[in-house]
């Protein structure tokens, strides 16, 4: 999956979400409205698209959209 | 993993009794409105059940356990067994089903104790029961679950106050030696504990005046130490990785499979849980009954309130088979592959 792939997609679960809000380099908690709630949607989509269970420390170490697709794709990887 | 193998035992009824009051999401103004929508929307949860001051969930249980004796499903005189399944007993000790014999008129020479369990519980008190009736020397057994889990949660803190709601559940189980073998697979991980947790009160931390200090744990969120404290995120990607292997492992151990089990009867803890779940195992949505939006997260009650709520008709007339997972505090989880056939499956009771 490409970014711009990854982004599409990650704004999809976001539903109420305009297209186009998010950015390789957006800080995701930024965003206006951000919660808590927004992580686990976070969690949920890596897990169902990649296979990949992200713990929080995981989350926690990132920060803009491109960190989480990089991080997906060093799990990949692993 | 843990899979072992019972059978001599069967489910007769379900009843289950919630507390009157209601109490909406969207009063809950501690969140904005946006957060309230997000909140049932992602969490499912709309409204819960919380009990008044004077009820404790041991008086939940009692009324639906009564239904039974009062619609003559059975006779006190014939449970051997009663196990309480609760994180909120009525008193440190005696143990809570003890008290349950005296008030529900049973034998004294039934075996009444509890089980420290949440929301894992049902399936280990079903597994607990199993193992004294298989031999037969058991009829029938009470198991009554449940939690007034609204005592430990504080307003103030929006990660835990607006996810519980109060019930009590009873299952008459009999020993049946014809019924088809049930399949458990139970696990733990106490390194985990920090995840779901009340500090003080017990032997630990015994109950004293810090106890009672509101501290903020992250900004929004206070609550002291009497109080639960929940790690939303932790318990998220605890479930997302073990709740999947787990039931794949109990439908193959029981030589099974997905596509022989009629519903999944997963614990109510969240929705987006459920959903993800549900996703990563490839079920459709109809075999996941849910009860989340109406009642919340009600711990150890959350599985047999889903199978009254959402399968009543199903359970009353048909015969079937469940996969049944619970998971959670403890961090606690399992899963049981077991048939039921015509049960007598009560319309929820308000008290």
């Amino acid at each position: 999956m490409s970014i711009n792939e990854f982004i599409q997609k990650l704004e999809a679960e976001f539903e109420d979400m305009p297209q186009g809000t998010l950015k390789a380099e957006t800080d995701y908690r930024s965003i206006k409205g951000w919660s808590s709630m927004h992580a686990l949607i976070i969690i949920a989509f890596i897990d169902i698209n990649f296979n990949i269970t992200l713990s929080g420390a995981d989350l926690k170490s990132t920060q803009t959209v491109q960190d989480l697709y990089n991080l997906v794709q060093q799990k990949k990887s692993a | 993993m843990s899979i072992f193998k019972t059978s001599g035992i069967s489910i007769k009824g379900i009843s289950v009794c919630v507390p009157r009051q209601i109490k909406s999401t969207y009063d809950y103004n501690n969140i904005s409105k946006e957060e309230q929508e997000l909140f049932h929307k992602t969490v499912g949860i709309k409204e819960r059940r919380v009990a008044d001051d004077k009820t404790t969930c041991s008086d939940l249980c009692e009324k639906a356990a009564n239904y039974f004796f009062e619609n003559n499903i059975t006779n006190r005189e014939n449970i051997d067994i009663i196990i309480f399944v609760s994180q909120s007993p009525d008193y440190f000790l005696p143990s809570t089903a003890i008290i349950l014999q005296d008030k529900l008129k049973l034998k004294k020479s039934v075996l009444a104790f509890d089980i420290t369990l949440g929301c894992s519980g049902y399936v280990y008190g079903l597994s607990v029961l199993a193992g004294f009736m298989q031999s037969g020397q058991f009829k029938q057994a009470l198991l009554l679950c449940g939690d007034k889990s609204t005592i430990s949660t504080f307003e103030g803190d929006k990660s835990a106050y607006p996810l519980f709601g109060d019930a009590g559940t009873a299952t008459l189980i009999e020993y049946d030696k014809n019924a088809s073998e049930l399949t458990f697979n139970l696990n733990s991980d106490g390194s985990g504990k920090n995840a779901i947790i009340i500090e003080h009160g017990h032997s630990r931390h015994p109950y004293d005046s810090s106890s009672e200090t509101i501290y903020e744990p992250e900004p929004g969120i206070k609550r002291a130490k009497k109080h639960l404290a929940l790690n939303g995120q932790d318990i998220f990607t605890f479930a997302l990785k073990e709740v999947p292997p787990n039931i794949e492992e109990t439908i193959a151990a029981a030589d099974k499979n997905k596509s022989d089990i009629d519903f999944f009867i997963l614990h109510q803890a969240n929705k987006l849980i459920n959903e993800t779940v549900r996703k990563k195992l490839g079920i459709e949505k109809e075999k996941c009954p849910s009860s989340i939006e109406l009642f919340g997260n009600t711990s150890s009650a959350s599985i047999p309130l889903t199978m009254c709520f959402g399968l009543e008709q199903q359970l009353t007339k048909e015969s079937l088979t469940l996969l049944l997972c619970g998971f959670g505090v403890g961090l606690s989880w399992g899963s049981v592959v077991i048939n039921t056939s015509e049960l007598s499956c009560a319309k929820i009771i308000e008290l």
